[in-house]
């Protein structure tokens, strides 16, 4: 055994020269997810950041099929190639449908559904940047309470909290999901296999920093995502046969301020506001551990 | 380029690479040797796969041609090996 | 085989002959009843294709993209609402170049409610880039799908086509229709062979950002799609009749228009009755005839050119009407022949029949030479006794 293991596995499936912002945390998490799947992957990508990163024609930057469609029909399109894929006994090739919150939260929330419900063998997976990034930070229903986006200004008129796309989605009976972070490779790379392992469909949860969007130096994109699951504000958990496990402790938590004070969107904050929402995360949190 | 030569169906096969994403950079990484103990988190992290690392053991290099500058390895080194220098104009 | 089959049945005849290899259903009036026929079929195991149910009509429309995508031969089938809210995967399937085939059950749209035929529903994807045929009976309705997969898949075509049979005049009536053998149909479709496919041994991205750099060619790819595509489908026409030994005469069919005064031009299954009407007028000394278009889509323009040229009088009926200057296929008529002397009629909208005392009203008022727009069926109208 060498001394210089790599934390991944080597070979890449993704080309340099992309479109994505310095500092994106879609392509480290693309990057990822494609060393874990493997070259047998065929992906599809609605409107979004997702559809500008991977290039302009005649370019491309990755290494496995993609399949471009309109704003509000991953779901849909997944449906359509599994059974394609199906027709012609290539049941071996694992179906990606990629797409941001607001592609999965808001627009793209029924067609969803529906491959959920047809039990469309297939990997959705939402990243989530917490606002419509592409047209350039609008909120979204996955936009967290207080920050600030273009049409949140000053962040205190969103007061809601993010939709909960998981519980929708369990209860519309997916048979895996998982919330995954890149800031923790070693798990997320083994929830993509595993989830790579089950038929049928499965959904995950990515947290993407967006450095333009949240307003944050971009060399802190990995130690913002961290900071994200060790102060609670995005547990890492698996579900699975009707059951849910942490795979990272929730119980030893960094203060919430650490993460928010990095970030430009929660700048208006008070410390009173700040403190408001640790209780509302501790609470939240209690209530998941029991659930446990 | 004209009509005629585009394909049938809009098909993009053409690697991104021919693309230099290096100019967009305003501040580039420079890496201490003395320091790198090679954990290759910076590998690992990069979204723009510049990070080379040759073999199992090399230190990493960076391609300039495509790096953009995020920083993202400087923040992850595990030894405070990589410092970002701002670019000449 | 003889079978006494609706518009619909023949419709899921074709897709079952055709062989589609992915289905994806949403159901809508009056279109229904083929997306319930292709389920038993497929349950039955007499059709063998992956069936997809699905949660709206804009998601049929996605899935079988990414169906075609990987090279599966696709069907579907909507009307209305239905066709309305596919709008914008229409559009994405004909910039994929994804030929899926699809029949219309063409009915209003609303509000308020209406579930009867018209052709508001087909007529407004007319700028969609859809290869556009409109049926007069069940025969032509089952023969054309087959006919557009065979255009539709051409590698120098690639392009959706849609069906039109008017809802429930011919999509719900039962007529005596010949369903061709499942032997003779093969030797006159091939499978479906895209020159491009999504494929993990050689990955591409299909769909990807174009910039005003190339926008324009890959949108003239597309016209110049549509203007090879005339020629292919006089030609599948011509193959059609030689294993089947029907013919449509597409694009435009004309029936006594050699030497007639006056001619209708319409679309559809009212092209029927006007023919039957013209052969009256004729025993009353009345010099008529009618051009049936068949191909809407590429729009005939030459052969329109041609035949209003070399009549006295034309007049053009439309059911359904565009918010503008007269009816869609009047417009697009008087800009082929590039005349202004033409007649616009607007009749049978949202079900209501256009019995034959209405077409003879229109015949009469085109050897009239009267111009301008006439809703010919309208209560209280300029035709109302």
């Amino acid at each position: 055994m060498t001394d210089f293991q790599f934390p991944l596995p080597k070979e890449e499936y993704m080309y340099p020269g992309h479109s994505a912002c310095p500092g994106c945390g879609e392509p480290i998490s693309m990057r990822m997810l494609l060393k874990a799947l493997g070259p047998d992957t065929i992906m599809n990508v609605p409107a979004g950041c997702c559809a500008v990163i991977p290039g302009v024609w005649p370019t491309y930057s990755l290494k496995i099929p993609l399949i471009d469609h309109a704003f509000e029909c991953t779901g849909a399109v997944s449906s359509g190639i599994r059974a394609a894929l199906d027709h012609f006994g290539k049941e071996d090739v694992t179906v990606v449908g990629w797409a941001g919150d607001g592609g999965t939260a808001d627009i793209g929330l029924q067609s969803l559904s529906g491959a959920v419900d047809r039990g469309t063998d297939m990997l959705y997976i939402m990243y989530d940047n917490e606002a419509y990034m592409n047209t350039g930070n609008q909120c979204s229903s996955a936009t967290p309470c207080g920050a600030n986006t273009t049409t949140t200004p000053g962040g205190k008129s969103h007061q809601r909290t993010k939709k909960d796309v998981m519980k929708m989605m369990i209860a519309n009976g997916i048979v895996y999901g998982a919330s995954l972070n890149p800031a923790f490779p070693e798990d997320f790379m083994e929830k993509v296999v595993t989830a790579k392992g089950i038929r049928g469909p499965k959904f995950l949860h990515i947290l993407s920093p967006c450095p333009s969007g949240w307003k944050f130096d971009p060399r802190n994109t990995i130690k913002i995502a961290r900071l994200a699951t060790e102060t609670g504000v995005f547990p890492l958990y698996e579900y699975r046969n009707g059951e849910t496990i942490f795979t990272k402790d929730l119980k030893n938590r960094k203060p919430l301020e650490e993460y928010l004070r990095l970030q430009g969107r929660f700048k208006h904050l008070s410390q009173a506001d700040v403190e408001g929402m640790q209780r509302v995360l501790d609470e939240s949190i209690q209530k998941l551990l029991k659930e446990e | 380029m004209n009509y005629r030569d585009l394909p049938s169906m809009p098909v993009a096969a053409q690697s991104t690479e021919s693309i230099t994403t290096g100019d967009w950079r305003t501040i580039r990484p420079v890496l201490n040797k003395d320091l790198c103990d090679r954990c290759y988190h910076c590998w690992a992290f990069c979204p723009d796969v510049s990070v080379i690392v040759e073999e199992e053991g090399s230190f990493p290099k960076v391609d300039l041609n495509h790096c953009k500058g995020c920083g993202i390895c400087s923040t992850e080194c595990s030894k405070q090996a990589i410092t970002m220098v701002r670019e000449d104009l | 085989m003889i079978e006494a089959s609706t518009g619909n049945y023949a419709a899921a005849q074709a897709a079952r002959l055709a062989k589609a290899d992915v289905v994806a259903v949403y159901p809508i009036t009056p279109q229904t009843t083929i997306s319930e026929y292709v389920a038993s079929m497929v349950q039955k195991g007499e059709m063998n294709a992956e069936f997809l149910l699905m949660e709206s009509e804009h998601s049929a429309m996605s899935a079988l993209i990414g169906a075609s995508t990987i090279g599966a031969r696709t069907f579907t089938a909507t009307s209305s609402h239905g066709l309305a809210l596919m709008h914008e995967m229409l559009m994405w399937a004909v910039g994929a170049r994804t030929p899926i085939v699809m029949p219309v059950a063409a009915r209003a749209i609303g509000g308020p409610w209406n579930i009867w035929g018209d052709h508001q529903d087909a007529i407004s994807e007319r700028d969609t880039g859809w290869l556009q045929f409109f049926c007069e009976n069940n025969q032509e309705v089952l023969d054309t799908i087959l006919m557009a997969y065979r255009v539709a898949e051409d590698r120098n075509v690639m392009l959706p086509a849609m069906v039109v049979e008017d809802g429930f005049v011919l999509s719900h009536t039962v007529e005596r229709i010949d369903i061709p053998d499942q032997e003779e149909v093969d030797a006159y479709l091939p499978k479906y062979s895209p020159e491009f496919f999504a494929d993990t041994e050689n990955p591409m991205r299909f769909g990807g950002l174009v910039t005003p750099d190339l926008w324009t060619e890959f949108r003239y790819r597309i016209a110049e799609s549509h203007e090879i595509s005339r020629e292919k489908l006089k030609a599948a026409e011509k193959d059609f009749e030689k294993v089947f030994g029907r013919s449509y005469g597409s694009p435009v069919e004309t029936y006594r228009c050699e030497d007639a005064d006056a001619v209708l031009i319409a679309a559809g299954a009212v092209a029927g009755t006007a023919k039957e009407v013209a052969d009256q007028l004729r025993m009353q000394g009345k010099k008529v005839g009618v051009a049936r278009i068949r191909v809407f889509r590429p729009f005939p323009s030459e052969e329109i050119r041609k035949l209003v040229s070399s009549v006295p009088s034309v007049g053009v009926l439309d059911k359904s009407y565009t918010f503008g200057d007269g009816g869609a296929m009047f417009n697009e008529v008087r800009s082929a022949a590039g005349t202004l002397e033409i007649g616009s009629y607007i009749a049978g909208l949202g079900g209501r029949d256009v019995p034959p005392k209405v077409l003879i009203k229109i015949f009469n008022n085109i050897l009239e030479k009267n111009r301008g727009t006439v809703w010919a069926d309208l209560k209280g109208g300029d035709f109302d006794d």
